[in-house]
This record gives structure tokens, sequence and C-alpha cells, in this order.
């Protein structure tokens, strides 16, 4: 409640110079972002919206958000009402693809700033044929391992480059029995999925070339590229802590950050959490390879972008305020002020943490994916990425093979989607 | 029932102006919702986006499409396993406790009695993170404790055990609503006449040969009104396998129960999209499954119980 007064006085403060603003300049607009990321709702106050205010007097932006959970719903039942704001957060995939089949966004690919962004960036908010892109990409997250540097200086261990020198680490590590050598638990189960098998699955089955071939029928869940990450995944089992069929997520995050673990199979969004929980000194690596010198892969996940709300009053500023969300400058703000979310813009951006930037230079050396999942293949029933969950939980605590793991997933997959069959 | 109402007397407008408040709120907040599922269990969405009427087309599926039909099994057996360890630890344990309070010479039975209690008014959320925390292999109190009496090697990380989880899961459960199936029989066991037990001492009758001869017959309608609550409590639980689990009520659906498997389809989880007919018709075939255990118990069971009156 101490906040409560001040926070008041601000609202009316902001109100009154609204209602100045507004006598003043005659023509402006106030455009409204509908978003989830009410975690980030001062950067966008203090940092994002005054950068774009500055170079184009006229036209005000304010950013309300809502509760992650609830944004879909919030979201859906705005759009049919015509009460929702001028630019709308975009999901990736199927969430924002049905709202663009029902005509509530906006098409966005004559935008300017779309050569910005490579084909793989766009797939999240594209139609299925790639025909029309409806939103512009704003970040995505990267997926690799994060280490205790301290406990790898200590036991004399090397960053891992090959799938051999990766377990020899993870040997060595139990051998010498301080850490638990590596912090992840099947519990929750999202994570064997999402850290587990989309994170090193890629330089099994090639990237984008395996994905792509998965959608269009080429290949099968059961074909050995699709395999080898379960069996790898199996060989986890040895090095995961006492117990970790029970450890949950949060259990696992506390594990590394307290030291007690030396390896974390991780998604980026972690540095920030990690940057401030952590006594040591971290780094990271990226998913090891087959062979040295082989081609890496990485997932780097499109997660967050910005689309136009076609009912839009203000369509003309929304546009202009899109054209800036996809210009380098706003990728360089964006980056630096959320660690671990990346731009997904061509131009390189800078950025000041350290662990973010070891992230984000494996796009430089490896080609990069989405999570093979997301696009089209979870549409039906079995939903194949909550199958993935499961098996790939299953397959780390050895209830179930590999190959028969992948053989339910295709199994599964082909029972609704018609190129598989 | 028709016969005796039809015989020439003033309409009795009292008894309809008496019923009609339950009547329109239990219809309003009960038969119109549970009808409009029914309802909605017989229409689907086509290709084109349409909603069309399929008949009985989604329970075919529900049971004959063996991804739908192996989950829903899977759920109802887990279920069962459910409300068989609440039968058989629950309540005799509610029973004995009860017992165990109505003894005149127990100290302290008010304290006893809030004691037991207390767990069956937490929160769902609060029971589920603390048994959490307490069986956890990393933080948990549990490992400790089975160390420090030298039985370390029987711990197990129950919760992420296919063959463990959901008997750990119905055993907390038990925990918490053991209260009430003890308040129950206290009750019960507090209104048999003080006569009836001092005739049976009389016959010398006393002790544990005076509670099986006196006490439990006379107390079995309770126990049977326990049974079927606890029936229609456990085929309708969700919350506590939702908290402890997720939707995904893992590991592997070992504690996956029709409450959880219901709102994973109806609502939909991470990229799976909710689908409200799938959803309702496994409400409904949950609604069937209830419908026949309290039938089963009404007619097979209640009519049989021999009533006592003092």
């Amino acid at each position: 409640m101490t906040t409560g007064l001040p926070k008041g006085l601000l609202t009316a403060a902001l109100l009154s110079t609204t209602l100045l603003g507004g006598a003043a300049w005659a023509q402006d607009v106030t455009l409204t972002i509908e978003s989830w990321r009410n975690d980030d709702l001062t950067i966008w106050q203090d940092k994002i919206i005054p950068a774009f205010e500055a170079q184009n007097p006229g036209i005000k932006v304010v950013f309300a958000p809502s509760a992650p959970a609830e944004y879909n719903a919030v979201l859906n039942s705005k759009l049919d009402a015509g009460s929702a704001g001028d630019l709308i957060t975009c999901r990736p995939f199927d969430a924002s693809l049905e709202l663009y089949n029902k005509g509530k966004l906006a098409d966005l690919s004559g935008l300017g700033a779309m050569a910005n962004f490579s084909p793989v960036a766009k797939s999240a908010w594209q139609t299925d044929d790639g025909k029309a892109t409806f939103c512009v990409p704003m970040a995505s997250v990267i997926h690799g391992f994060i280490y205790n540097k301290d406990a790898f200086d200590a036991l004399g261990i090397a960053v891992p480059a090959t799938e051999a020198e990766f377990f020899a680490a993870l040997e060595k590590i139990k051998a010498d029995g301080t850490y638990i050598p590596m912090a992840m638990g099947t519990n929750d189960q999202w994570e064997a999925a999402t850290m587990g098998y989309q994170n090193i699955g890629p330089n099994y089955w090639k990237g984008e070339e395996g994905r792509l071939a998965l959608i269009a029928g080429t290949q099968k869940l059961t074909d050995p590229q699709w395999v080898a990450p379960f069996t790898q995944l199996a060989k986890w089992k040895d090095y995961l802590g006492d117990g970790f069929e029970a450890q949950t997520y949060p259990d696992s995050q506390n594990l590394f950050t307290l030291g007690r673990a030396a390896i974390y199979p991780a998604g980026s969004w972690e540095i920030s959490g990690f940057n401030t929980n952590a006594a040591f000194k971290m780094g990271a690596f990226p998913p090891p390879v087959v062979n040295a010198g082989d081609t890496c892969y990485i997932s780097d996940h499109t997660d967050i972008a910005l689309g136009l709300n076609a009912a839009s009053p203000n369509a003309e500023a929304g546009k202009k305020f899109l054209e800036w969300v996809g210009s380098p400058e706003f990728a360089t703000l964006y980056a630096n002020a959320l660690p671990g979310f990346f731009s997904l813009n061509a131009t390189p951006v800078k950025m000041e943490d350290p662990l973010a930037q070891e992230f984000v230079s494996w796009r430089d050396k490896c080609k990069s994916t989405i999570r093979s999942t997301y696009q089209i293949l979870s549409r039906g029933t079995p939903n194949l990425e909550n199958e993935t969950w499961n098996a790939s939980a299953a397959v780390i605590k050895g209830t179930e093979t590999p190959e028969a793991a992948a053989a339910r997933l295709q199994a599964g997959l082909a029972s609704w989607y018609a190129p598989q069959q | 029932m028709g016969t005796d109402v039809a015989q020439r007397r003033p309409i009795r407008w009292h008894i309809g102006v008496f019923l009609a408040p339950a009547v329109l709120v239990y219809t309003a907040l009960m038969i119109l919702p549970l009808a409009a599922t029914l309802n909605l269990s017989l229409f689907n969405v086509t290709e084109a986006r349409e909603t069309v009427f399929v008949g009985l087309a989604n329970f075919r599926r529900l049971f004959g499409d063996p991804l739908w039909s192996e989950a829903f099994w899977n759920a109802l057996a887990n279920n069962a396993w459910f409300f068989l360890i609440h039968m058989i630890v629950q309540n005799p344990i509610g029973v004995l406790l009860a017992a165990l309070l109505s003894s005149p010479r127990l100290r302290g039975a008010a304290f006893y009695r809030t004691a037991i209690f207390i767990p069956t008014i937490l929160s769902f959320v609060i029971v589920g993170f603390v048994w959490k925390l307490i069986l956890s292999p990393i933080w948990g109190i549990a490992p400790g404790m089975l160390d420090a009496v030298g039985l370390k090697a029987l711990f197990v990380p129950w919760l992420g055990k296919e063959q463990y989880a959901l008997t750990a899961l119905a055993l907390v459960s038990v925990w918490q609503f053991v209260g009430i199936p003890m308040m129950l029989i206290y009750a019960a066991l507090l209104s048999i006449p003080d006569e009836v037990l001092e005739a049976a001492e009389m016959d010398g009758i006393t002790g544990a040969s005076q509670f099986w001869k006196i006490k439990l017959p006379l107390i079995l309608p309770s126990i049977g009104i326990i049974s079927i609550l606890t029936f229609v409590g456990n085929f309708n639980a969700f919350d506590l396998i939702y908290v402890a689990q997720g939707a995904l009520a893992g590991p592997d659906f070992a504690t996956d129960i029709l409450g959880t498997f219901l709102y994973r389809t109806f609502f939909g989880f991470q990229l799976q999209l909710g689908d409200p007919h799938m959803g309702a018709t496994i409400a409904t075939a949950m609604f069937g499954v209830i419908l026949l255990g309290v039938c089963i118990y009404l007619f097979g069971v209640q009519t049989r119980l021999r009533r006592y009156q003092f």
C-alpha cells in the first residue's frame, strides 16, 4: 500500500501530460502494445519506448502487458470484442497463425524491415506456405550447456567439443565426487525434452534439413538421426543427481546456482537468473558434435514477435513502430536489456553480458534451427510436443528404450499427420 | 406416486414456494451445466470450423481409438487404485481414531481431534507443495530421517518412480482427509445411547468385544456413507495430482486420473490446443462411472444395511 499514492500520482501526471500533449499536437496517435511479458514493463517504459518517441514526435506508445498464463485467453476475447491494442505480441506458431487465419492480425509481408530477418527467424510467424508473414520477429532463445567454470578449472577439465569429450568430462566429474556431474531432473518432463532432446538433437538430424524433411514426410522419427538423440539421453542417467526422477526444474536450477552441480543443460533465458544467483564463474558450450570438425547445429528457437491488430485505426503509425522494431537499433536495445533473449535481426548485435555473448557467438560457427516439434507437427492428437516430453523423460530414466520411444512418437504422429502416413 | 396427489384437496402452494429457491439454484448451478456438458459431448468441430452434431461418435473415439481408450482405461485404473488405497487405509484408520477418541479415559481428546482434522482444511496447493518438499531427494527431510534410523537404503524418489508415485500421492491424500471419516464416525459413536452400552456391560461385553459386537454394527450406516463420499470424492479428484505432478501427471502418466485426463483434454496443455468436445465426452464418461458406483451402493448396499432406532 505504501506505493499506492506515488503510483496514483504518477498515473495522474502521465494522464495529464497525455491530455496536454493531445491538445498541443492535434495529430498525436497513441499505440497500445498487448504483451505477456509483464516482467519487462520497466524496460519498455524506461528504455525502449522513450528511444522510439524521441525519433517519432506525434506517436505515443503504451506498453500494456497481462499475466503470461492468461495472455492468450485475454487477447482472444479483447480481439473478439474489438478492444485490443494496436500492436500484438505474438506467440510462436499455431497460436498466432490461428489469429492471422481469423483475420485478427494484419499481413506484414510488405514491411521493409522484414528484409532484416532470415527465413528461419520468420518461420514462426508465417503461413504454412511461407507466403505471408504477420509478425516482426523480436527474439529467440538458444540452447546449450552452462558449466561451473571453477569446477572445470579445479578438476582440470577442458570444455568438451565432441560427444566423447563430453562423456569423458562427465565421467571425470563423477569419479571426483565433489560435484553432481549434471543438474537435470525428469519430474517436470519438459526439461528432458526441451533441454535434453531439443538441445542436443539438431546435431544429429542436421537442424533445418531434418526438421523440414520430417514435416515433408521424407524422414521418420524412427530414422537413425532421430533415434540418436534418445540414445545419447539414455546415457545421461548415470550422471544425474540421486533421485533425479523426483527432481523438479527449480531443484535443478538451485543445484547448479548453489555450486553443487557442474553442468547444466540450459536455455539462454536462464542467463539473467543465474547471473544474480551464482557466486562462481560460469561458461557455456554448444551441444557437442559426434566427431571433431563436424558442422554444429544449435536450437535457436524463435520465441517472441510483434504484430499489428488488423482492426487498428492507427495502422500507419503501427507500421512505423514495427519498422523500428525490425531495425538494428531496437535489436541492440532489447538484447542488452534482456540478456538471454537474442535478437533475430540479421545484423549482429553487440552485447555486454559475457555469457550471452558466448551463446550468441555460436550463431557464427553453427547452423541455427528451431525446435523440431513446434511447427505444424503439434497440431493434432496425440500432441507430438507433449509426447516428446514423456518419451524423453522415460528414455532418461531407462523405462523405455530409445527405439521404442521413437517408434511410439512415430506411430502417434502418423495417426493424424498425412505426410507421415 | 401420482395417485396420492390426485385427490381433491386445496392446492398446496407453499410446497412449491418453499422448494423453489433450492430447485432454482440447484438447476442453475448443477443441472444446467451437467446437461450442457452432456450436450457438448454430442458435437464436434469439422475441418471447416463448423460445429456439427455427431451423435455418439466422440464416445466411439474415446473407447474405440486405442490412443484415447488406452489413456482412458489407464486413468480409470489409476483412479480405482487411488480409491482402493483410501478404502483400505483412510477409512479403517478413521474408524480406529474415532474409537480411540471416544474412549472416556483419553486425555487431551480435543487436542488430538483438532490436530488430526486440521490438514483437511488446508489447501491442496499447500499439501501438495509441502509433501513434495518432504519427499524431495535433494532438500527433503524424508531421506535425512530415514538415514537417522539407519534405513537410508529404503529411500526412493517415490514421486518420480512409476511404480510408487500414485500410491505415495494416495497416501498423502489419506493423510490430508483422514479427519473426515474420523469426525463422522466419532459423531456416530457419541450418538450411541449409554443405555445400550450399559446393557452390554451388564451382559459382560466390554472393551474390544463391545466395539466389535455393539458399536460397529451401530455405526455401519455411517461407514457406508463415508465409503460413498470417498468414492465420489476420489473419482472427481484432480487438485492434488495437478499440484504435485502437473497436468501431464508424470512419471509417464502413472498418476494420471480421470480429473487430470479431463483437464488436459478440455483446456489443452502447452502446444496441445484445448478440445472442449472430447473433454465433455470424458466428463460424461466420468459422470457415468460415478453414477454407476453410487447406484450400486444405493440399491445394492444401502437397502441391506440394518438400522436401529433408539
